[in-house]
């Protein structure tokens, strides 16, 4: 990918049954941007439209100035002749093929003779760690290797927009964690647009720059993870961002946060840049600094009080700014001034 | 895991296989050794041997080059009637093949529906080479088609978009991964057409005659055995018509029909 | 049909089975109907009797040919047979015989499509005699497996001629016309009957025997154009 800046702009109208998607979105290869909401909100389909498996029935998709779709003038670039790079739900290798030959598929459809696409398809093998399974069939792969054989095959084209389809769902927890800290880098590495969509609220804070909210086809909002957790606009998106996620760096079971603030955690085997994430529910808020002492012990100023359904969210600002989910009982008699206390146990941490 | 069938079900599969294996033994135990290789050596058991073979190896090309596109369209697109057009494809499989000979007759024969301007043109189905691999074809293919609809059916249509997304045009789609996703399936159904093809008797004898050299297949050659001078040579024919297939089938069972 | 009636005086009513050659299958339909209710198996002579070789019901046997029936005499399965019709052969071609055929020399000749019974079956058998007596050389378009569908590739117009028998012609109605061979060359099939000997039910075969001798069984034979017993 050359150097500078590459736009995607999309218009997007279309109706797929009884449901209708639009959404209006410009993104810059400066950014991750990641697609969230609901099932059935839009994710998947808005994908679809920007890959070219699904035409517009009205707006216009343009990438780096090129019009790829646009119904009103009757453009529609078909998805073979697009330069995006497609990485999708449970991965959709090819079972006929080995691994080294699903990378190499784009580029030999994309006409490079087999010797060079097998050349470049293993270079990508090498940088995926997976040079060995190289004759693998997709079948006898692990799923974090197949994710990686996933994200290889679709950025071996060299593609201007790679777009991510819940890249990290079908895995299981502990590989998941791993997969997301390689995903992060090679997300990093790529020049062009990207684009991920996800449902899990850990992937898109994590993995993403910006964020955009999409419910019922509509987006509801979009920002930055911070800006969106601090003011959520929807029930939805309360519940997405209402985790605390912090950078930090990890050395003998504590964690110093970006912030400043340092917290103890039991994963002592941890070292060097991670993501700390504690959930709203393990956070204590008390009147008075809580016996027994807790480690991860501060005192805090409340900031707002929400009420979420039959839960009340509190924000609490300090040396960490903090969500806390506490019954509206306790809401109700909380002072302006408190301690807040976090037990390590509760204090999930992964590599980042 | 092991797991102990229920005796039931296994008394009734050993009634089953008595049902397939009992006349085969019936045929073996019938079969006049003695002269077997006479009758197997003559000329005219091999010339409709080798006709066997070739007919209906010409009968499963027809059916394969035809058959695949007709099972992807069926498979794939959505058109009113088709439904319809897939009972038209399957009623060989149900006409007494005798009356599949007398269609073939009335649409392709001298003076029928089209065969009249075939006639005009040249072309003589009839009485003809052509003819018997034709028969046997109109009575086969559904075999294939069937066999060949169903995989494509179960073919993930993701797989296809996702390559679409790689750079490939429908008809890369097509010849890169949908065929060879369904690879073994056309193996299978290719073998139970060709099977059936070489079995075949009733349409071939009716549309296409039956004349030594050109039209008589060894179904067609036993059974005039059969109704004439050397029953013998009839059974013994039949043995070789079962071997031939055996030998193919249980050849490529391994390899293919697990796709069945 | 008073004469089967008369001379079967218990027992002659009832069920019989009659294997009989596919040639009578019009004529037997079509017998004056009596006390005897006949089922009727038509196929090729021989598999018929091959059929009653292998202990099939039959109560009657009508056949073709002469040969097949002495199969059955001399295996001492049926009765003593008698002669009930004769059948000449005739050449079947397209109605008003647009190819102009004359006689079997013509059955030679190259813009005519021939069809014949295989030799295995009588009505193929004759054939050959027919054309070796005449000293013709015909290459057959096909040699079909019994006379019917020998018949019916000149009714459909695959064929040009085929060599059938007279009564066959006949039948065919409108969809044929029949040529003549001479005397000196046709070769005439004789058709016995026989009761079965493993029948249960002899007195209800034997008055079906004697319906088809009967003068009007002949009528009815003669109508479709067999040539009389004698």
């Amino acid at each position: 990918m050359a150097a500078g800046t590459v736009t995607l702009s999309a218009d997007v109208a279309v109706q797929v049954g009884q449901f209708a998607l639009a959404v209006d979105l410009t993104v810059d290869s400066g950014d991750v941007v990641g697609i969230v909401g609901p099932n059935g909100a839009g994710k998947s389909t808005l994908l679809r439209v920007l890959a070219g498996l699904l035409a517009l029935d009205a707006g216009r998709v343009a990438l780096d100035g090129v019009v790829l779709d646009d119904p009103a003038s009757g453009v529609f670039v078909p998805p073979e002749a697009r330069p995006a790079g497609v990485v999708f739900q449970d991965y959709l290798l090819f079972p006929h093929l080995s691994a080294l030959d699903n990378v190499a598929f784009g580029c030999r459809r994309r006409g490079v003779p087999r010797r060079e696409a097998r050349r470049r398809a293993r270079e990508w093998l090498d940088r995926m760690g997976l040079a060995d399974r190289a004759a693998a069939r997709p079948a006898e792969l692990s799923g974090g290797q197949a994710q990686r054989i996933a994200l290889a095959r679709a950025l071996a084209t060299d593609p201007a927009l790679l777009l991510l389809d819940e890249p990290l769902a079908a895995l299981d927890a502990p590989t998941r964690r791993d997969v997301r800290r390689d995903l992060h880098h090679h997300l990093d590495a790529f020049h062009g647009v990207r684009l991920l969509v996800t449902h899990d609220p850990l992937d898109a804070l994590t993995l993403a720059d910006r964020i955009v909210v999409i419910e019922d086809g509509r987006v509801v909002q979009t920002g930055r993870p911070d800006e969106i957790a601090a003011q959520p606009r929807s029930a939805y998106v309360a519940e997405l961002v209402g985790t605390n996620l912090f950078r930090g760096t990890a050395a003998g079971g504590v964690v110093r946060t970006a912030s400043g603030a340092d917290l103890a955690v039991v994963d002592t085997a941890a070292v060097g840049a991670v993501f700390v994430v504690i959930p709203p529910a393990a956070v204590a808020l008390y009147r008075t600094r809580p016996d027994g002492s807790p480690r991860n012990t501060w005192p805090a100023t409340v900031a707002g009080v929400d009420r979420l359904g039959d839960r009340t969210r509190v924000r609490v600002t300090g040396p960490l700014t903090l969500v806390a989910d506490v019954t509206p009982a306790a809401a109700a008699e909380l002072p302006a001034e408190v301690w807040v206390a976090v037990k390590a146990t509760e204090i999930q941490v992964y590599p980042a | 895991m092991s797991r102990r069938p229920p005796g039931p079900v296994v008394a009734v599969a050993v009634l089953a296989v008595a049902l397939f294996a009992l006349p085969l033994a019936g045929l073996l135990w019938r079969a006049p050794w003695r002269s077997a290789w006479r009758e197997l050596s003559s000329h005219d058991a091999l010339t409709a041997l080798r006709l066997s073979l070739q007919t209906s190896v010409l009968a499963t090309a027809v059916a394969v080059l035809l058959g695949t596109p007709l099972a992807w369209v069926q498979a794939r697109v959505a058109y009113p009637g088709r439904s319809v057009v897939r009972a038209v494809t399957m009623l060989p499989m149900v006409l007494p093949p005798v009356v599949g000979g007398v269609a073939l007759l009335l649409a392709l024969g001298r003076r029928g529906l089209v065969g009249r301007y075939l006639d005009g043109a040249g072309v003589h189905l009839p009485f003809h080479l052509s003819g018997a691999v034709a028969a046997e074809a109109f009575v086969a293919m559904p075999f294939f088609v069937l066999t060949l609809e169903a995989a494509l059916r179960s073919v993930d249509p993701r797989l296809e978009e996702a390559a679409r997304t790689l750079g490939a045009g429908p008809w890369a789609v097509f010849t890169r991964v949908t065929l060879p996703l369904v690879r073994p399936s056309l193996v299978a159904g290719a073998l139970l057409c060709w099977a059936r093809a070489l079995g075949e008797f009733g349409a071939t004898i009716t549309f296409a005659g039956n004349l030594p050299g050109h039209t008589q297949t060894l179904p067609l050659f036993v059974y005039v055995k059969l109704e004439g001078s050397s029953p013998d040579a009839a059974v013994i024919l039949s043995l070789v018509l079962l071997a031939v297939s055996l030998v193919v089938l249980v050849g490529l069972r391994e390899r293919w029909l697990r796709a069945l | 049909m008073t004469a089967a009636c008369g001379s079967a005086a218990s027992g002659a009513s009832g069920p019989v089975t009659v294997f009989a050659a596919a040639s009578l299958t019009d004529v037997f339909g079509a017998l004056p109907k009596s006390d005897v209710r006949p089922t009727f198996d038509f196929a090729g002579s021989q598999a018929l009797v091959t059929q009653i070789q292998q202990g099939a019901p039959a109560d009657v046997f009508a056949s073709a040919d002469q040969k097949s029936m002495q199969k059955l005499v001399d295996a001492g399965l049926v009765e003593a047979p008698k002669v009930f019709a004769r059948n000449a052969l005739e050449i079947a071609v397209a109605p008003g015989n647009p190819k102009h055929v004359s006689g079997l020399a013509d059955l030679a000749r190259r813009d005519i499509v021939v069809v014949l019974a295989d030799s295995s079956v009588p009505a193929g058998n004759y054939a050959h005699q027919a054309l070796a007596t005449a000293g013709v050389t015909v290459h057959p378009k096909s040699l079909e497996l019994d006379v019917k569908s020998t018949l019916a590739k000149v009714t459909s117009g695959e064929a040009d001629a085929a060599i059938v028998y007279a009564t066959d012609v006949k039948a065919a109605g409108a969809k044929a016309s029949g040529v003549e061979i001479p005397t000196a060359q046709n070769v005439i099939a004789t058709y016995p009957i026989a009761v079965v000997k493993a029948t249960r039910h002899h007195a209800a075969a034997q008055a079906f025997v004697d319906a088809v001798r009967s003068s009007s069984g002949q009528r009815a034979l003669a109508d479709r154009g067999f040539l009389s017993a004698a």
